[in-house]
């Protein structure tokens, strides 16, 4: 076991901490809320500065415009990154982290050439179209229906929870292309032009009062056969391989951004009891990021991280939930307004944390099942 | 930066477990610590890591395996004063003055080691004047109140006690993961082979989730805990004490909550003396106060943070 990095790798880290106090200074103020326009053109902004300096999709292969950097060196990204205040990938997320992955790992050469160096410049933003009003965590029971026409399929339904559908180039949708065969079974993964006639996209209300994801309705929108990726009807596992991308590395950077918020709330814990909290909830996040970096050191010697990695985000997102709700107690009465309250506004949005990308009750059937063999549940 | 077992601590791991798993079983582990058990301990090379040129992260995965195995004894102890103190050894912090310091396994020690900021006092045991109790905690650990302990000879300053500190501490640590680990491990066998309404019980939802958290638990201490030994191997990185601190709170909860978990996991059986469950929890409450408690070690690492 060995805690240093690499000289090569403290090298990238000493050339990106260079770039990142060189460009940072030069970025325009960040846009409020929500601005969606402007959020994505601050956003997409920065990944291009990123893509022009070499940093954008660090572990991409580089034939897709990628660095195809070790994942020791997504760390240290990460950690310098975070330490510099670096803005935060938002409505990139989707596109660089767990589209644009699938598609290397599914996609046609096409597919591929067409856009993965695009979502690395930052020129095509995407969403996530799985979930609809009857399809969360039984996501396989989803009804959206894709009818073959000739080349086309032509999409009849609705979605939801679409996370910046408003400002989206594209979606990664999921329809059922065989409506008689087993829910599992029927399902194709679709690559959708968000700007294809027929598509409604209708902002809905966060319990933040902002309206970042949306319902989409589609309606008769015709998409080519050639937007499929995998197999017709092969979309539930082409499905497990985004999901396995969302639940894990996507994390990380949250992770990260924790232990920066730790460091910056300190100061204002001064009561004893919130302090020795605080003390647990760091203890928390330190063991998570050490967990961050035993699944990696396990990947890179048996091409596989281990059982740690499932946990991650089951872990992260209650470590962050109590985080939260005691940067709301030490706020105390201060914690009845939002408006320039940043740690209030958090504390709202690490309600999600339990819910998003696979509630935390899913987890726990999934690592029980999983890792630790237990019996599935009757269904 | 590599936090996964060598190959050469995947062979260390495997010795020690069949070394423990072959000799001490549940009856002999039953039977508690006696001198045959350091002596047949101290052949196997548990205590002379270090001597025989073992790092800390290997002797991180010693420990976790004795913890596994819930092996009784001082074997913190026995293992930091290796080479500068003789015969069977165990440790105690001392006490605040007036207060009844709890000295654990007297009665088989030879010496006792006292800690304190100034530095480590040895002490002959049979100078130790104390009132074992009748009814320990742990029934395999058991402890003497004494109410003042004598000066003995110094055998080490301020700095060698802070270092025992800190490698106590990660030693601790490993030893609870293994708790944590082996609890989670029985309550798993128990929920598969246990029925109620016609099916295993670990297929309902109730027990399912209770067992993933246990997994949870264990596998962010195991990291935290790797790190710490790590970190011991490399002192000069910044953050030493932070990242041992965080070790010893998340696998001192760890091996608490599991063992909860666990009992609740066996119903019935779980509050019974002959199931081992109540052994790793009451080891577990026993391993949170030495070298400071999970609160203890929450403060010392909000410390560490920015205050005003
Ligand atoms: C902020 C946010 C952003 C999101 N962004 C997107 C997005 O961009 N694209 C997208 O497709 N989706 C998105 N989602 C949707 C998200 O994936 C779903 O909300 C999630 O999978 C849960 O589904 P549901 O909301 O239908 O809840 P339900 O499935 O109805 O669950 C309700 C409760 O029941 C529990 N439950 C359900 N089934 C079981 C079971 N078998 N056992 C035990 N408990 C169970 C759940 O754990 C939960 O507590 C987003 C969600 C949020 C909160």
């Amino acid at each position: 076991m060995e805690l240093r990095y690499s000289e090569s790798e403290e090298q990238f880290r000493a050339q990106l901490r260079e770039w990142l106090e060189a460009t940072l200074p030069t970025l325009s103020p960040e846009p409020g809320r929500e601005a969606w326009p402007e959020r994505r053109t601050w956003d997409t902004d920065w990944q291009r500065r990123l893509f022009d300096a070499g940093y954008a999709g660090l572990a991409w292969p580089s034939e897709f415009g990628g660095r195809g950097a070790s994942p020791t060196e997504q760390l240290v990204f990460l950690e310098e990154t975070t330490r510099a205040r670096a803005p935060y990938v938002g409505v990139n997320f989707v596109g660089t982290l767990h589209a644009g992955p699938t598609l290397i790992a599914e996609g046609t050469d096409e597919q591929k050439s067409a856009h993965l160096p695009r979502i690395l410049r930052g020129d095509e933003v995407w969403c996530q179209g799985f979930s609809e009003p009857g399809a969360g965590s039984d996501l396989a029971s989803l009804r959206t229906r894709a009818d073959r026409d000739g080349d086309d399929y032509v999409l009849n339904g609705q979605k939801i929870w679409c996370s910046f559908g408003q400002i989206a180039d594209f979606g990664e949708f999921l329809v059922r292309t065989d409506p008689n065969a087993p829910k599992h079974k029927g399902i194709s993964w679709l690559i959708l032009p968000m700007d294809t006639p027929g598509i409604d996209v209708r902002p809905l209300r966060t319990v933040l009062g902002s309206s970042e994801f949306s319902e989409v309705f589609l309606n008769d929108v015709r998409v080519p056969v050639g937007n499929r990726v995998g197999a017709e009807n092969d979309g539930w596992r082409v499905t497990n391989v985004t999901l396995s991308f969302e639940r894990g590395t996507a994390f990380v950077s949250e992770l990260v951004d924790s232990l920066r918020l730790v460091e910056d709330v300190a100061p204002l814990v001064t009561d004893p009891a919130y302090r020795r909290e605080l003390g647990r909830c760091a203890a928390e996040f330190d063991g998570l990021w050490a967990l961050t970096k035993r699944s990696i050191s396990q990947a890179v010697r048996h091409g596989a991280p281990g059982a740690g990695a499932m946990v991650t985000k089951l872990a992260y997102s209650e470590a962050r939930q109590r985080f939260g709700e005691l940067c709301l107690r030490v706020l105390d009465r201060g914690a009845l307004a939002i408006d320039g309250n940043e740690l209030v506004e958090e504390r709202l949005r690490t309600l999600a944390l339990t819910i998003a990308a696979g509630a935390s009750q899913i987890q726990r059937n999934i690592v029980s099942e999983r890792v630790l063999g237990l019996p599935r549940e009757p269904r | 930066m590599d936090l996964e077992l060598s190959d050469d601590q995947v062979a260390l791991r495997d010795g020690i477990a069949s070394l423990l798993a072959g000799r001490f079983g549940s009856d002999r582990i039953r039977a508690g610590f006696d001198r045959v058990m350091w002596d047949e301990l101290a052949a196997a090379g548990v205590f002379s890591l270090g001597a025989d040129g073992f790092g800390w992260a290997d002797r991180v995965v010693v420990f976790e395996e004795l913890g596994r195995a819930c092996v009784p004894g001082p074997l913190v102890a026995g293992s930091l004063a290796h080479g500068s103190v003789e015969g069977i050894v165990g440790g105690v912090d001392r006490a605040a003055a007036g207060e009844v310091a709890m000295v654990e396994h007297l009665d088989a020690l030879d010496r006792v080691l006292v800690l304190d900021d100034d530095g480590i006092a040895a002490v002959d045991a049979a100078a130790v004047d104390g009132d074992p109790s009748p009814w320990p905690l742990d029934p395999l650990t058991p402890v003497t109140r004494v109410a003042s302990l004598p000066a003995g000879e110094r055998i080490g300053d301020a700095a060698l006690a802070r270092d025992w500190r800190r490698q106590g501490s990660v030693l601790t640590a490993a030893f609870a993961l293994g708790l944590a680990t082996r609890g989670t491990e029985l309550a798993v066998e128990y929920a598969k082979g246990r029925e109620q309404f016609d099916r295993p019980i670990g297929s309902f939802q109730a027990i399912k989730h209770l067992l993933a958290d246990m997994l949870v638990r264990a596998e962010v201490a195991r990291a935290a805990v790797y790190s710490a030994g790590a970190h011991l191997d490399d002192p000069e990185l910044p953050g030493l004490d932070r990242s041992i601190a965080t070790a010893k709170v998340l696998a001192c909860e760890a091996a608490i909550v599991n063992g909860k978990s666990a009992t609740q996991v066996y119903g019935g059986m779980g509050f019974t003396w002959e199931v081992d469950v109540h052994l790793y929890l009451k080891r577990a409450w026993v391993l949170d106060t030495h070298f400071g408690s999970v609160e203890h070690c929450s403060d010392a690492i909000a410390k560490s943070l920015p205050s005003r």
